[in-house]
C-alpha cells in the first residue's frame, strides 16, 4: 500500500468514505488538524461548517451517532495530519442525508464521494438527481480487506486494534485480550451485518467470498422486534443481556435427560432453538428478554457453526470476526470465541477487531486519497 | 382374523380419541402370528413395527412318480394347492392420539405368548412407556433413536427399489425415483426433528454424527407459533406455503437497487433473513413471516449439509426427520436451497419410507437372532400404502386424514437377490423401459388397459379353484383391491416409486395372492403343456430335416411363434379363449415377415457361423408351446453346437410363466424322448435355475444369487431374454457386457403403435457389446 507516497496536493477535502450498508451507513471523516493559516483563509465557508458540525456534534438528527471512543487521533494520511471519526446512521435516513448533502451544497466541493455497500448502487441515481453528486462506487469486500488492513496496521491510538479472549471455554476466567494480528494471511473474515459474507483472504488482492448466510444481525433484530416489540439494536441487546435462553432453546439435557453419549452431546448444548415453544404452557411463561437472549443465542451460534465449517474446509485457522453485529455485544464475541474454541478443539482461533463494523468505509476513503488526482 | 367393534371408551381416563373402529381386515394384519414388536413413538406419529408369519395358499406342482404313472392316465403332473408359511414385515402409522385403542386392539389379538418384550425408540417411547407395559404386559427395552434410524435407513435403501427419490416441484412428474445402487454406502443422513443431526453412515454398522444444527423444525414451529396465531406444525407449512417472503426478508436488491453482480448473487437471493421487520415500520402478515421462516430455516439446513458433504466428501444425502416426512414445501425448500449452495454437484435425496426408518431399525435391533439383513426383502404392494400425494395444490385436505392409517409390508424372499453379474454398469441399470410417472399418456393407456383386462382376471382366477366355493367372494374382493390400487395409482402415480408396467402387473400379482390364488393359470399351463409335449418330437424332426441355415431360421421362428402363446396378453387370451384350437403354425402365419420391426437376425446367423458360446443364459417366459416347441428346440442346437445353457425360470407363478418346478418336470419329460436332451441334463451342460422373482418381468439387479453364481462359474458369455415382459417392458435397453439376444412378439396393439410397427411385430435384438470385437 502506497497511499503516502502520493501527493498530498491533490486531495482536495473533505476526505469522506462511506459505506452505505442494509441497515446502517458507516461515514468515516477525516479531519486535518494541520491546516495551515493560508488553508484557513482559503477554506470555503460551506467545508468550514462541514467540518465544524460533525467535529462539534455526538449526534447527528434523531438518528445519527459519532462513535467517540472508536476515533483515530493525530492519524497521518496521504502526509496530512488529522483525527479519523467514525459516523453511523440507519439506511432509512439516506434520504434525509442526500437531501443534506444539497442543502450544504456539497457538489460545488471539490471532492469525490466515495461510497461502498449496495447502497452505493442503490442510491446512486439519487444522489445524482436530488444533490448533483457523483458517487465513486467501489466493492464492498475489496474496501472491507482494505480498510481491515490498513486500521489493523496504525493501531488504535497506540493500541492494538485486535483482540480475542483468554479461556473462552471457561465464562468465569475468559477475558478480553489485545493482540496483534501478524501473519494475516490467510484468515477467514466473517463480515456480520444484516446479512453475513464469509471470505477467505490469502493477501491484500487475493480472497473469495466463500459463502454467507442471511441469518445475519438484520435477522437479530428483526425477529427481536417482532417477538418483543422492542425498536433498536441497543435495546435488543440490553433486553438479551438480562433475558434467560434456556426457558425458550430445548437443551440435550431435555431430551434425553443428561448428556446424549452415544454422540458426545453435552446436556447444556442447545438441541432445538426455541424448541420449547413448540409447547403452548411454555410459552405462556417465558419474558421477552428469555426471547431476545434466545434470539441473539441461536444467531450467533448458527454464524459460528458455519463460519467454523469453512474454516475446516478452506484449511484456515484464524477466524476474524467484523460487522456491526459485534458492536457493543460482549454475549455474541465471547459466544463466538467459545464456539470456535471447543468445536474445534482448540484448533481454531476467533480473533475480533474495534472498529467492527467500520472497515468499508475506511476503505472506500482510502481509494479516494488513491484516486482523487483526476479532479 | 377376529372381528373388531368399537372399542370400549369408559376404561381410562386418557384424552385419547377411541372413538374410531379399526378396520381388521386392513391393519394390523396377522396379529394372530405377530411376534417381536417394535414400536416409534414421535411427537404426533406412532410406528408400530411386527413380524409375522402369512400362510399362504401356493400351487405345488409335483411329479407322479413311475409306478403310478400309468393310473395318473394322461396327467402331466399333479397340482397341488398347498398352504405355506412365509415371513412377513408388518409397519403401521398412526397417530398418537389413536395409541391406546390400538394398544387394546393388539392386546385383544394377541395369541403368541412368547413375546416378552417391545423394542421402542423416539421421543415419545418415554412418554408412553408405562401405557405400553400396563396394556401389553410386554416390557419396554428403550432403543437408541439414531442407531435405529441408520439401521432403518440402511434397510429400506437396500430392499425397496425406488426407496429414494428427487423432489422436483415444477417438473412433469414430482417424484423423480433413483435407481437401486447395490452399493449404498458411504451417504449422509440429514434427520430434522426439532434439531438437526448429520450423520455419516459408511457401513452397516459403521455410523458417525459429525455435527448438527439447533435451527431445526422446532424452531420454524416454535417461532412460527410465537410469530403467528397458528400454532400447529402442519398449519404452519401450509400458512408458509401462502406467503411472500419478500416483505419480511431484506433481499440483495433492496440494499444494491438490483443484483450484486460481480458476485454472481442476484437481486432476489435473501441477504437477510427478516431484516425487513428490523426497519419497516408496519404490521406483517402471519402468511408472509411463516414463508420468511420457513425459508431461513431451509436455507441454513441445506446449507451446513452442503458443507459437510463437501468436507466429507459425499454425494448421496439424505433428509429425513418429521420436517420433512413427506411434506412438498419443506422437501421443496431443502432442495431449493442444496441446489444453491453446491451449484448442483449433490442432490438432496428423500426415501419414501422415511417415517418407517426408526420402527424398522428398532424392530431389526430386536430380531438380530433371526437374521433379517440376511435375506432379501421385498415391498409388499397388496399390503402398503404407497407415498401420498401432500400436495397442497393437489389436495388440500389429504394432511388432515386425521384418523387414517398408513401401512408398509415387506415379505421375505426365498432367495437372496443380487445384480446380474454381466450388467454393464450396474450403478445406471433400469430394468423399465417406459417409466409412466413421466409418460401420462402411456400411463393412461396401462392403467385403462389394467382396469379393463381385470374382468377376464378375475374370471380366471374363479376358475381356477372351481371347487371351493368362496372362490368367487375372495375374487370379488381382489377385483376390489386392484381396483383401488389402480384408481390410487392414476392420482398419485408415484405411490410406489416410479410407476411401470412391471410394477402394474407385480401389484396385481400381489393383489392375487393376498387372496389365496397362488396360480390362477396352473390348470391352462398344466393342459398347454400336455398338448405341447405330444408334438415336440415331431417339431425337432421336421427341423432336423431342414438345411443348417433354413434350421437357425426356423428354429428363432419356432421361439417367436411359441411366444405368440401367452394368455397375459389380452389381445391374445381374447383369441385364445375363443379359439383354442389356434396352433403353433397358425402362430408362424401370424407372425410379421422379414424384416422385422428390428431385425438383426443376419448378424446373428453370421455369428452363428462362428465359434460356439460357452455358455448361454436364457431367461425363458410362457408355459407350453413357447417353452417347449419354441424355447427347447433352440437350447437343442445350442447344446448341439456345443454351447451351455443356463434355463432361468420363475421362482413362483405369474400369468402363464412357466416356472422352475414346472419347467423340472417339462424337462425330465423332454430328456426321456430326447437323447440330446438327456444327455446334456446329465452332464450337467443343460442346468435348471430360479431366477428369484414371480413377476412377469425381470429386473436384472434382483436375481437369485444362486444363479449369479452359477452365471459367473459358466463363464456365461450369451445372455437371451424372451419376451414382452422380460425384453420389451424391461430389459428393452439393459446393456450387458457379452452378447445378448432379445427376442419378443409384440401382443398389444397400442405398444405396437407406439414402437412404430403393428399387433405381432417381432423384435429380434442382438447385441454385441461396444467394444468387444466380433468374436471369431
Amino acid at each position: 500500500l502506497k497511499i503516502e507516497d502520493t501527493q498530498p496536493e491533490t486531495h482536495a477535502f473533505p476526505w469522506f468514505g462511506m459505506d452505505i450498508g442494509g441497515t446502517l451507513v458507516k461515514l468515516v471523516y477525516f479531519e486535518p488538524v494541520d491546516i495551515t493559516a493560508e488553508e484557513e483563509q482559503e477554506e470555503v465557508e460551506n467545508l468550514k461548517s462541514i467540518r465544524r458540525y460533525l467535529t462539534s456534534n455526538v449526534a447527528y438528527g434523531k438518528t445519527g451517532v459519532r462513535d467517540v471512543h472508536l476515533e483515530l487521533r493525530n492519524l497521518t494520511m496521504c502526509g496530512r495530519t488529522g483525527n479519523l471519526h467514525f459516523i453511523r446512521f440507519p439506511t432509512q435516513a439516506m434520504p434525509r442525508f442526500i437531501q443534506m448533502g444539497r442543502d450544504k451544497n456539497f457538489s460545488s466541493l471539490h471532492t469525490t464521494l466515495c461510497a461502498t455497500g449496495g447502497g452505493a448502487y442503490k442510491f446512486e441515481n439519487d444522489f445524482r438527481t436530488m444533490a448533483d453528486l457523483e458517487l465513486l462506487k467501489l466493492d464492498e469486500l475489496d474496501c472491507l480487506i482494505r480498510g481491515l488492513l490498513y486500521i489493523d496496521r496504525v493501531g488504535f491510538n497506540g493500541h492494538p486494534e485486535c483482540y480475542y479472549f483468554q479461556n473462552p471455554s471457561d465464562p468465569n476466567s475468559c477475558v478480553k485480550k489485545p493482540c496483534n494480528l501478524d501473519n494475516h494471511f490467510p484468515m477467514l473474515l466473517v463480515n456480520i451485518g444484516s446479512g453475513v459474507s464469509i471470505l477467505a483472504v490469502y493477501s491484500e488482492n487475493n480472497y473469495k467470498r466463500v459463502t454467507g448466510t442471511s441469518l445475519g444481525g438484520g435477522t437479530f433484530l428483526g425477529l427481536c422486534c417482532l417477538l418483543t416489540g422492542c425498536e433498536t439494536f441497543e435495546e435488543a441487546l440490553e433486553m438479551a443481556s438480562k433475558g434467560d435462553s434456556t426457558n425458550v432453546d430445548k437443551l440435550v439435557k431435555d431430551i434425553y435427560g443428561g448428556d446424549y453419549e452415544r454422540f458426545g452431546l453435552q446436556g447444556s448444548a442447545v438441541a432445538s432453538s426455541f424448541g420449547h415453544m413448540m409447547c403452548k404452557e411454555k410459552r405462556d411463561s417465558i419474558s421477552k428478554e428469555d426471547l431476545a437472549r434466545a434470539t441473539l443465542i441461536t444467531i450467533t451460534n448458527n454464524i459460528g457453526s458455519i463460519a467454523r465449517m469453512c474454516a475446516v474446509n478452506e484449511k484456515i485457522e484464524r477466524v476474524v470476526f467484523v460487522g456491526n453485529f459485534l458492536r457493543i455485544n460482549t454475549v455474541s464475541t465471547k459466544l463466538l470465541a467459545y464456539a470456535m474454541d471447543f468445536w474445534s478443539k482448540g484448533q481454531l482461533r476467533a480473533l475480533f477487531l474495534e472498529h467492527e463494523g467500520y472497515f468499508g468505509a475506511v476503505g472506500a476513503l482510502m481509494e479516494l486519497l488513491k484516486t482523487s488526482e483526476d479532479l | 382374523m377376529a372381528e373388531c367393534g368399537r372399542v370400549d371408551s369408559n376404561t381410562s381416563s386418557h384424552t385419547m380419541d377411541k372413538s374410531i373402529t379399526l378396520p381388521p381386515d386392513e391393519i394390523f394384519r396377522n396379529m394372530e402370528n405377530a411376534k417381536r414388536f417394535a414400536i416409534d413413538i414421535g411427537g404426533s406419529l406412532t410406528k408400530l413395527a411386527y413380524y409375522s408369519t402369512v400362510q399362504h395358499k401356493v400351487a405345488k406342482v409335483r411329479s407322479f412318480d413311475h409306478s403310478t404313472k400309468e393310473a395318473a392316465g394322461d396327467k402331466l403332473y399333479e397340482i397341488a394347492v398347498q398352504e405355506e408359511v412365509t415371513a412377513r414385515l408388518h409397519f403401521i402409522k398412526f397417530e398418537n392420539a389413536y395409541i391406546e385403542t390400538c394398544l387394546d386392539f393388539i392386546k385383544d389379538h394377541l395369541v403368541n405368548t412368547e413375546t416378552k418384550v417391545i423394542k421402542a425408540t423416539g421421543g415419545g417411547a418415554h412418554k408412553f412407556k408405562e401405557l405400553i407395559e400396563r396394556k401389553l404386559g410386554l416390557k419396554v427395552d428403550k432403543e437408541d433413536e439414531m442407531t435405529c434410524l441408520i439401521k432403518g435407513c440402511n434397510f429400506v435403501l437396500k430392499n425397496i427399489p425406488h426407496e429414494a427419490f428427487v423432489y422436483a416441484k415444477h417438473a412433469d412428474s414430482e417424484f423423480r425415483f433413483q435407481t437401486t445402487n447395490p452399493d449404498i454406502f458411504p451417504y449422509l443422513l440429514v434427520n430434522i426433528g426439532s434439531g438437526v443431526s448429520i450423520v455419516k453412515v459408511e457401513s452397516e454398522d459403521k455410523f458417525e454424527r459429525i455435527g448438527g444444527s439447533s435451527i431445526g423444525g422446532g424452531t420454524f414451529w416454535g417461532l412460527g407459533a410465537l410469530l403467528t396465531k397458528t400454532k400447529r406444525f402442519d398449519e404452519l407449512l401450509q400458512l408458509a406455503s401462502k406467503g411472500q417472503h419478500s416483505s419480511v426478508d431484506m433481499l440483495v436488491k433492496d440494499i444494491y437497487g438490483g443484483s450484486y453482480a460481480c458476485l454472481g448473487l442476484t437481486g432476489d437471493l435473501i441477504a437477510s433473513s427478516f431484516g425487513k421487520s428490523a426497519t419497516a415500520d408496519k404490521e406483517f402478515s402471519d402468511e408472509d413471516m411463516a414463508k420468511s421462516l420457513l425459508h431461513m430455516i431451509s436455507n441454513d439446513i441445506g446449507q451446513l449439509a452442503c458443507l459437510y458433504a463437501k468436507l466429507h466428501n459425499l454425494s448421496r444425502v439424505y433428509f429425513g426427520g418429521f420436517f420433512i416426512r413427506g411434506h412438498p414445501v419443506t422437501m421443496h425448500t431443502i432442495t431449493y436451497s442444496i441446489n444453491f449452495f453446491t451449484k448442483g454437484e449433490v442432490q438432496a435425496l428423500f426415501l419414501r419410507h422415511e417415517g418407517y426408518l426408526g420402527a424398522i431399525g428398532a424392530f431389526l435391533k430386536g430380531a438380530e437372532e433371526d437374521n433379517p439383513n440376511q435375506y432379501s426383502w421385498g415391498e409388499n404392494y397388496a399390503g402398503s400404502s404407497g407415498l401420498m400425494s401432500v400436495s397442497p395444490d393437489m389436495n388440500p385436505m389429504q394432511r388432515a386424514r386425521s384418523g387414517t392409517f398408513d401401512m408398509l409390508e415387506m415379505d421375505r424372499l426365498d432367495r437372496q437377490l443380487v445384480n446380474l453379474p454381466l450388467l454393464q454398469d450396474p450403478s445406471s441399470y433400469i430394468p423399465d423401459t417406459v417409466d409412466l410417472t413421466e409418460d401420462a399418456q402411456a400411463r393412461e393407456y396401462w392403467l385403462s388397459c389394467f382396469e379393463e383386462a381385470l374382468d377376464g382376471v378375475v374370471k380366471r382366477a374363479v376358475a381356477s379353484q372351481p371347487d371351493i366355493p368362496e372362490a368367487a367372494e375372495r375374487a370379488e374382493k381382489f377385483r376390489q383391491k386392484y381396483l383401488h390400487k389402480l384408481q390410487t395409482l392414476r392420482h398419485q402415480p408415484f405411490a410406489y416409486g416410479s410407476l411401470t408396467v412391471r410394477s402394474l402387473l407385480d401389484t396385481r400379482e400381489h393383489c392375487l395372492n393376498e387372496f389365496n390364488f397362488p396360480d390362477p393359470y396352473s390348470k391352462i399351463k398344466e393342459r398347454e403343456n400336455d398338448i405341447a409335449l405330444k408334438y415336440y418330437e415331431k417339431a425337432v424332426k421336421s427341423l432336423e430335416e431342414l438345411s443348417w441355415e433354413d434350421r437357425q431360421f426356423a428354429l428363432v421362428r419356432g421361439v417367436l411363434a411359441g411366444n405368440v402363446f401367452d394368455w397375459g396378453a389380452k389381445a391374445v387370451s381374447e383369441v385364445l379363449e375363443s379359439n383354442p384350437e389356434f396352433g403353433f403354425e397358425e402362430a408362424k402365419r401370424r407372425l410379421e415377415d422379414r424384416p422385422w420391426l428390428v431385425d438383426s437376425f443376419d448378424q446373428w446367423l453370421e455369428r452363428l457361423k462362428g465359434p460356439p458360446h460357452r455358455c448361454a443364459l436364457f431367461f425363458v417366459d410362457n408355459s407350453g408351446v413357447d417353452i417347449i416347441l419354441g424355447v427347447m428346440p433352440f437350447v437343442r442346437e445350442l447344446l448341439s453346437r456345443g454351447t451351455e445353457v443356463v434355463l432361468a425360470s420363475n421362482s413362483g407363478p405369474a400369468l402363464n410363466d412357466v416356472t422352475n418346478s414346472e419347467l423340472q418336470i417339462l424337462t425330465e419329460r423332454i430328456a426321456a424322448m430326447d437323447p440330446v436332451i438327456d444327455s446334456a441334463l446329465r452332464e450337467d451342460r443343460l442346468t435348471l435355475v430360479q431366477n428369484g422373482s414371480s413377476s412377469p418381468c425381470l429386473d436384472l439387479s434382483r436375481l437369485d444369487k444362486v444363479l449369479a453364481m452359477l452365471v459367473r462359474e459358466r463363464q456365461t458369455d450369451l445372455v437371451i431374454i424372451e419376451g414382452m415382459g422380460r425384453a420389451i417392458h424391461t430389459n428393452y435397453y439393459a446393456m450387458l457386457s457379452c452378447e445378448s439376444l432379445k427376442m419378443a412378439v409384440i401382443k398389444n396393439s397400442w405398444l405396437a403403435d407406439r414402437l412404430g410397427g403393428k399387433l405381432f411385430s417381432v423384435v429380434f435384438k442382438y447385441e454385441v457389446p461396444a467394444g468387444a470385437g466380433k468374436p471369431h
